[in-house]
């Protein structure tokens, strides 16, 4: 599938839309609209998981993402209810967010130039979209996070505990 | 399918031994603190100490030993050794201060203990992994533990709010943290540092690359911001402020630790061939740290804030060893991160225990008078007040001699002088506390709140380090240069 005309296609399509639901997100007043257009972002992002052969983690990507997580999202949005006026209060543009813009731009401009000059790996990774094509998507991943990454899975667990008590702890009634 | 195979063995259990036993303890104490019955909580932190001890007795193993565990993802080596040692005497010295302060403030859950105690792992495993996925899980296990800490006083709007800064400008620096290493994974292949270390090497037009240079710069931030490098720090003040004071001691010495730990071993270990690039970029970082921290320090009044601006400066001495680089340099980081521990824990401890609950005293005009009427508490935070302001014969002396003797010899003339002009400014504001504890009457009585025997314990071994390091240094100095000897 990589190469032909319809992976290119649907890829400069779906990354397009990426990032313009990207830059929506963080340029929109209503933070509902926010939500939304993270939504759009996100199912962009499986789409390009598909397209690397990445069906689980695409799946993965709409369910916990798109759909659990952005439920919460929306849920506090809604819960707290920003005030009209707030939404409607002109921004200024300070000093800080032209240079943050003039960095974002050398950022970008230095990505491309990266691109277009084609640094290709030192090394190539062991698992290529047609490799994990061959050996079965779920397969290789759980087979992998439960060997070579598993030290790393461990350490996860770890930091998900750690949230959870500071859930608890930071908002627990008193005693 | 013999593609994915796993086997778990008593080395790769060893290597991890300080972390499994810290992991273990706090989860005990979790449980503890569940059944635990309100009034009996006090023995929860007498618990986290004996996990401390015990995982320093874990440790033990590690000595002279270099082997690494989990198909290469984490390392025991001399300079993760030194870093892990470091790690759990911080550890040790705030479990012993918070004894006294947690009772005090009413911080009474046993989370406030399993919290410092995972925020130990994480710091733990940013020094031993050598895999740039483990560095990044150890810093996100240790700076979440250490958001809830900034915040555990619910009470006070300081410490939620100091929590909140810093969680959200910490998820924000980790962001630039794993995009830069996603960069730099995108330009090597690999994440492993030893691997990015042989890419570059052998294929060497990869190394002017521009992926490859923002991935590096965007590390660059992500570190900066939990060192609190200028312009990073923004976020340090504040933060420093609000939270608990114990917890304050800890970022400043246990989170700077950690982190130069993983910036020393992805700088000198995966891009020594870049370093040509990066020493112009750590120059202006050093300069502008050390500058800032020292200027804006001399005009605060609450101690706290003054602690916080100089932990900014300490940052860029250290920097300045890490541009020059050489042998001298990089076990000077060591020596002076291990000095910085001793002073910091210790001026902090005195800050604790001069304060009450709901009063914490923080301002310099409360020291006023108290040399005549605590003159043991004063004369250690004396001995803190001169080794951070680098006054012989102190540790911070010895510490700020080798980091700039490094400077000299790496022919960073000017580095060295920008660093000692700026010693000679922070010593204004270090020994203004000491003109107001010795020479200033004072303006009400003072009363020691949580004065707890722990916390003494902490002041003396804090003094002890600070007088040895200074007068018999070169033990610490050869134990120093032994950890760093396999990176050269």
């Amino acid at each position: 599938m990589t190469g032909s005309i319809f992976y290119w296609i649907a890829f400069v399509v779906t990354a397009l839309a990426a990032v313009f639901a990207a830059v929506m997100v963080i340029t929109r007043r209503n933070p509902i609209h926010s939500a939304m257009f993270l939504v759009l972002n996100f199912l962009c992002i499986a789409v390009l998981y598909l397209l690397l052969n990445a069906q689980f983690i695409a799946i993965i990507q709409v369910m916990i993402y798109a759909g659990a997580i952005m439920m919460l999202v929306i849920f506090v949005i809604m819960l707290l209810s920003v005030e009209e006026e707030e939404r409607r209060r002109k921004i200024p543009v300070p000093l800080a967010q032209m240079l943050g813009m003039v960095l974002v731009f050398i950022l970008f401009a230095q990505l491309i130039f990266g691109v277009v000059v084609k640094v290709l790996p030192g090394e190539q990774g062991e698992f290529s979209p047609e490799r994990i094509a061959e050996l079965g998507d779920v397969k290789t991943i759980a087979g992998l996070l439960f060997t070579k990454f598993l030290f790393p899975f461990e350490v996860a667990s770890i930091i998900l505990l750690v949230g959870i008590i500071g859930a608890v702890i930071l908002s627990k009634k008193e005693r | 399918m013999e593609l994915f195979q796993v086997q778990v063995t008593m080395t790769d259990l060893l290597v991890i031994a300080p972390e499994l036993a810290l992991t273990g303890f706090a989860l005990v104490i979790l449980l503890m603190s569940a059944f635990a019955r309100p009034e009996r909580r006090g023995f929860l932190g007498y618990t986290a100490l004996l996990g401390v001890v015990a995982a320093m007795v874990s440790l033990y193993w590690g000595i002279g030993v270099e082997a690494s565990a989990f198909g290469g993802m984490v390392r025991i080596d001399p300079l993760s050794f030194f870093f892990k040692a470091m790690i759990l005497l911080i550890c040790l010295l705030i479990v012993l201060v918070s004894l006294g302060y947690a009772k005090r403030e009413g911080i009474g859950f046993g989370e406030y203990y399993v919290l410092i105690l995972f925020a130990a792992v994480g710091m733990m495993l940013m020094a031993s992994g050598v895999n740039l996925l483990i560095i990044f899980l150890g810093l996100e296990v240790m700076s979440i533990s250490i958001y809830i800490l900034a915040g555990i006083m619910r009470d006070d709007t300081r410490s939620v709010e100091a929590a909140f800064k810093y969680f959200l400008l910490g998820a924000f620096a980790s962001a630039f943290l794993l995009y830069g290493i996603a960069l730099i994974y995108a330009s090597t292949g690999t994440l492993d540092l030893a691997g990015i270390g042989r890419v570059l090497a052998e294929q060497s037009w990869i190394s002017g690359r521009p992926i490859l240079i923002t991935g590096v710069a965007l590390l660059t931030v992500g570190f900066g911001f939990k060192l609190a490098l200028v312009p990073f720090h923004m976020w340090t003040p504040d933060v420093y402020e609000g939270a608990p004071t114990s917890i304050t001691a800890f970022m400043a010495t246990g989170v700077k630790a950690a982190g130069f730990a993983a910036f020393v071993r992805v700088f000198f270990y995966a891009l020594p061939s870049l370093q040509a690039h990066w020493t112009q970029i750590m120059w202006i970082l050093a300069v502008a740290t050390m500058t800032v921290g020292n200027i804006i320090a001399l005009s605060q009044s609450n101690i706290k804030r003054m602690l916080a601006y100089s932990s900014i400066a300490h940052a860029g001495y250290i920097l300045v060893a890490f541009v020059a680089g050489n042998e001298l340099g990089i076990s000077g980081i060591l020596f002076y991160l291990l000095a910085y521990v001793f002073m910091n824990i210790g001026a902090f401890t005195v800050v604790i225990l001069l304060g009450k609950k709901g009063e914490e005293n923080t301002l310099i005009g409360d020291y006023a008078g108290i040399g005549y009427h605590h003159p043991l508490l004063a004369l250690a935070m004396a001995v803190f007040m001169f080794s951070l302001a680098g006054v012989p014969p102190t540790a911070g002396f010895m510490a700020k001699f080798y980091v700039f003797s490094a400077a000299v010899k790496a022919d960073y003339y000017w580095l060295a002088v920008i660093g000692v002009l700026n010693s000679a400014v922070a010593a204004y504001y270090y020994l203004r506390v000491l003109i107001y504890m010795y020479f200033r009457e004072p303006e009400r009585e003072q009363a020691i709140g949580g004065f707890s025997p722990a916390a003494v314990l902490a002041i003396i071994i804090s003094v002890w380090g600070v007088l040895q390091m200074g007068i018999l240094p070169s033990a610490f100095l050869a134990l120093a240069r032994q950890s760093i000897q396999f990176l050269l």
